[in-house]
C-alpha cells in the first residue's frame, strides 16, 4: 500500500525517534553480512527446534516460521501509552465477562444487545452465576494492535481464549542477542526474558483462596498433534511446571489431581491451552478424549482455577469487539486509550447492505474466526472471489463483520530484493493477576513478507520480528 | 396423584474398572403441581456425594469411587405428589433470560427438512400456544417411536430424517423447530406414570418446554402428543439432552461395560404391579 506510515523513515528521508542508529547501521551494513546473519539466525531456530504446523497443509507439516532479522523499535513514550491502553482494555474485558456471567448490567442498559451474547456460541451458560476468584477471567491476553500513523494504536483483535505466540517473542529475542550483540550494546532494550516469571506469578496469584500459599500450577495441552505444542512444552519448561494432557489428570471429590511417579499431586491452577469444548466430556462435548472428566465440577466447586476461564471466547468475538469502546466507557466512565477499527456488523440490515456494496474496499471476517482463516480482503480479491464471498455473507449475515482496509504501518524488512518496507502488526501479551497487570515490554511483531500484503498470520505466509522497546 | 419412583442404573464391568466418576441430574425439585415428599440417591460404594445446583437450576450430584469395581449401581427413589397443571410450569425460579433458550446446540440444530416442516406449521396459526400444539401434533404424526434406531448422541436432524426415535429424539425435533421459529424451547428429563398400567420401564421420559407469552413455560410431549399431566415428574432441564442427562460419567481402566436401567413409576399407595 503506497503511502503507508513507515516506522523507521519519515517521508523526507530522516529517521524517526528511536531508529536513528539502526537506520544508519542498516545503510552502512552490506547486504551480504545481513544475509549471513539471517542464515545464522535460521540455523539457531532449527537447532532450537521451534516449528509450527499449518492446518490443511500436509506437505509441510512442520516448518520454521520465517524470521526477519531487522528489529522493530518502539520508543518509551510510545510504549507507555500503548501499555496504558492495553491495561485498560484487558480490565474492561474482565469487567465485561464478570458482568455478563452475573447480572448482565451492560445488556440491561442496552449497550450490547443481549442476543449477541446469549446466543453466541462462545458464551457458556455453564459459567453463569459462577463467582470466580478476583473476578479474573482473562489471565493471559494477546491483544493484536496496529498503527497507521505516529499517534494512534488500533486494536485489531482481542485474543481472550488461548492466545499463542509468546514463545516466538522469547526465542526471537534470544536469537537476536546472539547474532547482533553489537546492536544491543548501542540500544537500551527493555528485557522480555522475565516473561515466564511474570506468567507464573500471575497464575499463582489467581489460585483459589483455599489453595496452599505456594500453589501448584500445571499446563494442560491437547498434545503433540496441536499446532502450538512446541509452545506448550517450551512454556512448561520455562515456568518449571508440569506439562500434562487430559489423561494425566483425574478428578477426585471435586479436586484436580495429577498422576506422578510419587503418587497423585493436587493441582490448584491449570494453565490450559485446550479449548472449552474439549475440557470436560461430562459437561461439554461427550466425545472429547483430550479433556478431564469432571473438571467443570471441580471448577464450579472452586477447587481449581482455569486460566483462561471457561467462556472467555464471547469477549473476543469480532461482533462484540465492535462494542469495545462502549464497553470501556460503561464500566470505567473513561475514554478508551486504544482505538477500535470502525466495524460494520452484518447482522444489522443497514450495515449488511453497505458491506455488500463496498466489498471491494473492505476486509470481511467471520465473527469467531482466527488465524486469518475465512476472511476476505476486498481490494486484493478478484470479482469472482468477492461474488462468492458475498453469497456466504448473505447466507449467514450474523457470522460476519467488515472493516475498512487499514494502511498498516510498515517496518524495514530484509527480503530478497534488499531492505524494504513491509506491513506489521504487534501482539503484546497482557498478564492479569489478582494483584496487578503485568506486560513485558514488547510482544510479537508479525510481518507480511509479501510486498503489499496485509496478512501477517504465520499460516498465511507471515513472519516475525523481534520487538524492541527502548528504555530511554 | 402420589407417585413412587424407583430408578436404578447398573453398570457391570467384565474387567474391573480402577475408578469411576459420575455426574447425576437425578433429583427433582419442587414447583407448583410437584411436591417432593421424599427422595434419595444411593450409590452401592463408599463415596462422597457432592451436591450443587447448576446454572439451569438442576440439582447435580457428583461423585468418584475407587475400584476395583466390577459393578456400580446408582439408585434414585422417592415419592412425589403431583397435580395436573395442564402442562404449565409455575413456581420455579428462572435463572436465564429466555433468549438463552434460542441457542443452537449440536443435538438441536435444524436443517432444511425441519425448518420447512416448522415453517409450514407456522402458517396454520398465529397464536403461539396453538402453534406449539400443532407443531407437537405434526412431529407426533411424522415420527414413529422406535428404540432401535437412535442413541443418546442422535441429533434432531438425524432423527427427523429417518422419522424414528425415542422420546429424547421427539423432544429434540420439537426444540429445533420451535427455536427456528424464534420460540425459546428447552429439554426436560423426568419420569412418566403410564396410564396403560405398565410400571416397569427401561428409561426415564423426556419432553420439551416452550415459552408462551402470558403463560410462561409450557410442556409439550411430542412422543405422546400431549402436554404434561399429573403423571409427569419433572427432574432436570437443559438446552438439550446433554444438559439434562440423568447420568454423565466415565470410568478409568476396566472394560466390557454393560448398562442396565430399571425404572418404575407407580401410584404410591398401590403395590407394584
Amino acid at each position: 500500500m503506497p503511502g503507508a506510515f513507515d516506522e523507521m523513515t519519515l517521508p523526507d528521508g530522516s529517521s524517526r525517534p528511536g531508529y536513528e542508529f539502526l537506520d544508519s547501521w542498516l545503510k552502512a551494513t552490506p547486504p551480504d553480512l545481513l544475509a549471513l546473519r539471517r542464515a545464522e539466525a535460521e540455523l539457531l531456530f532449527r537447532r532450537i527446534g521451534i516449528t509450527f504446523a499449518v492446518y490443511g497443509n500436509t506437505d509441510a507439516e512442520e516448518r520454521i516460521i520465517p524470521f526477519d532479522i531487522i528489529p522493530r523499535i518502539l520508543t518509551k513514550p510510545e510504549w507507555t501509552r500503548l501499555s496504558r491502553g492495553l491495561e485498560q482494555r484487558v480490565r474492561a474485558l474482565n469487567a465485561f465477562l464478570t458482568d455478563i456471567y452475573s447480572e448482565g448490567e451492560i445488556l440491561k442498559a442496552g449497550i450490547v444487545p443481549p442476543d449477541l451474547i446469549y446466543r453466541n456460541p462462545y458464551y457458556r451458560p455453564e459459567m453463569a452465576g459462577l463467582k470466580l476468584p478476583y473476578n479474573s477471567y482473562i489471565q493471559i491476553a494477546g491483544i493484536d494492535v496496529v498503527r497507521v500513523d505516529a499517534d494512534d494504536f488500533y486494536v485489531l483483535e482481542d485474543n481472550a481464549r488461548t492466545s499463542s505466540g509468546v514463545s516466538y517473542m522469547l526465542e526471537n529475542r534470544e536469537v537476536m542477542m546472539r547474532i547482533f550483540p553489537d546492536l544491543f550494546a548501542e540500544h537500551r532494550v527493555a528485557p522480555v526474558e522475565n516473561y515466564p516469571e511474570e506468567l507464573l506469578a500471575t497464575l499463582k496469584s489467581v489460585a483459589p483462596p483455599t489453595a496452599p500459599e505456594d500453589p501448584t500450577v500445571a499446563l494442560l495441552t491437547p498434545g503433540p498433534y496441536n499446532s502450538a505444542y512446541y509452545e506448550h512444552s517450551f512454556l512448561a519448561d520455562k515456568l518449571g511446571i508440569e506439562l500434562v494432557e487430559g489423561r494425566d489428570l483425574l478428578i477426585r471429590d471435586n479436586a484436580v489431581w495429577m498422576r506422578t511417579t510419587e503418587g497423585p499431586k493436587r493441582i490448584d491452577v491449570l494453565y490450559r491451552r485446550l479449548d472449552d469444548d474439549f475440557l470436560d466430556p461430562l459437561t461439554f462435548r461427550p466425545d472429547s478424549a483430550l479433556g478431564v472428566p469432571g473438571l467443570m465440577n471441580a471448577y464450579r466447586a472452586g477447587n481449581i482455577t482455569l486460566a483462561n476461564a471457561v467462556g472467555t471466547g464471547v469477549a473476543d468475538d469480532k461482533a462484540v469487539y465492535s462494542y469495545m469502546p462502549d464497553i470501556v466507557r460503561f464500566y470505567f466512565g473513561e475514554e478508551p486509550v486504544l482505538k477500535n477499527v470502525p466495524t460494520w456488523r452484518c447482522r444489522e440490515a443497514d450495515s449488511l447492505a453497505y458491506v455488500l456494496e463496498h466489498l471491494h474496499e473492505l476486509v470481511v471476517k467471520e465473527v469467531a474466526g482466527s488465524g486469518g482463516y475465512g476472511m476476505l480482503i476486498g481490494p486484493a480479491a478478484d470479482k469472482k472471489t468477492r461474488a462468492a464471498f458475498a453469497e456466504k455473507i448473505k447466507a449467514d449475515p450474523d457470522n460476519f463483520i467488515a472493516q475498512p482496509t487499514l494502511a498498516l504501518s510498515t517496518s524495514p524488512t530484509f527480503v530478497d530484493s534488499g531492505i524494504a518496507p513491509r506491513h506489521v502488526d504487534l501482539r503484546p501479551f497482557v498478564l492479569s493477576g489478582a494483584d496487578k497487570i503485568r506486560i513485558v515490554p514488547g510482544g510479537l511483531t508479525r510481518v507480511a513478507l509479501k510486498e503489499g500484503s496485509l496478512v501477517v498470520n504465520s499460516s498465511q505466509g507471515g513472519g516475525t520480528k523481534d520487538t524492541w522497546v527502548l528504555d530511554q | 396423584m402420589r407417585l413412587r419412583v424407583f430408578h436404578e442404573t447398573a453398570y457391570t464391568y467384565e474387567t474391573p474398572a480402577n475408578s469411576a466418576i459420575q455426574t447425576l441430574r437425578l433429583t427433582p425439585r419442587g414447583h407448583d403441581g410437584q411436591f417432593i415428599v421424599n427422595w434419595r440417591i444411593d450409590i452401592d460404594h463408599d463415596c462422597r456425594l457432592a451436591s450443587t445446583t447448576d446454572p439451569f437450576g438442576n440439582t447435580v450430584h457428583a461423585f468418584t469411587v475407587d475400584g476395583p469395581l466390577d459393578k456400580l449401581i446408582i439408585t434414585a427413589e422417592g415419592e412425589i405428589e403431583t397435580q395436573d397443571m395442564t402442562g404449565v410450569l409455575r413456581g420455579q425460579v428462572e435463572r436465564f433470560p429466555a433468549t438463552v433458550f434460542l441457542r443452537e446446540t449440536a443435538l438441536t440444530a435444524s436443517d432444511t427438512a425441519i425448518r420447512d416442516m416448522a415453517n409450514d406449521v407456522a402458517t396454520r396459526s398465529a397464536d403461539r400456544l396453538d402453534l406449539l400444539h400443532l407443531l407437537m401434533g405434526e412431529i407426533a404424526g411424522r415420527m414413529h417411536f422406535d428404540t432401535a434406531r437412535t442413541d443418546s448422541g442422535t441429533s434432531a436432524i438425524e432423527a427427523f430424517s429417518i422419522g424414528k426415535g425415542v422420546c429424547q429424539d421427539f423432544a429434540h425435533v420439537l426444540i429445533a423447530s420451535a427455536r427456528h421459529l424464534g420460540i425459546p424451547a428447552r429439554y426436560v428429563g423426568g419420569y412418566l406414570f403410564r396410564e396403560d398400567g405398565i410400571s416397569k420401564q427401561e428409561a426415564g421420559h423426556a419432553w420439551a418446554e416452550a415459552l408462551v407469552d402470558g403463560l410462561g413455560w409450557v410442556g409439550f410431549d411430542p412422543a405422546n402428543n400431549l402436554s404434561p399431566t399429573d403423571g409427569y415428574i419433572r427432574v432436570a432441564a437443559g438446552l438439550d439432552y446433554l444438559g439434562a442427562a440423568p447420568i454423565r460419567g466415565t470410568r478409568y481402566g476396566g472394560g466390557g461395560e454393560s448398562l442396565s436401567v430399571r425404572v418404575s413409576v407407580t401410584e404410591a399407595d398401590q403395590p407394584n404391579r
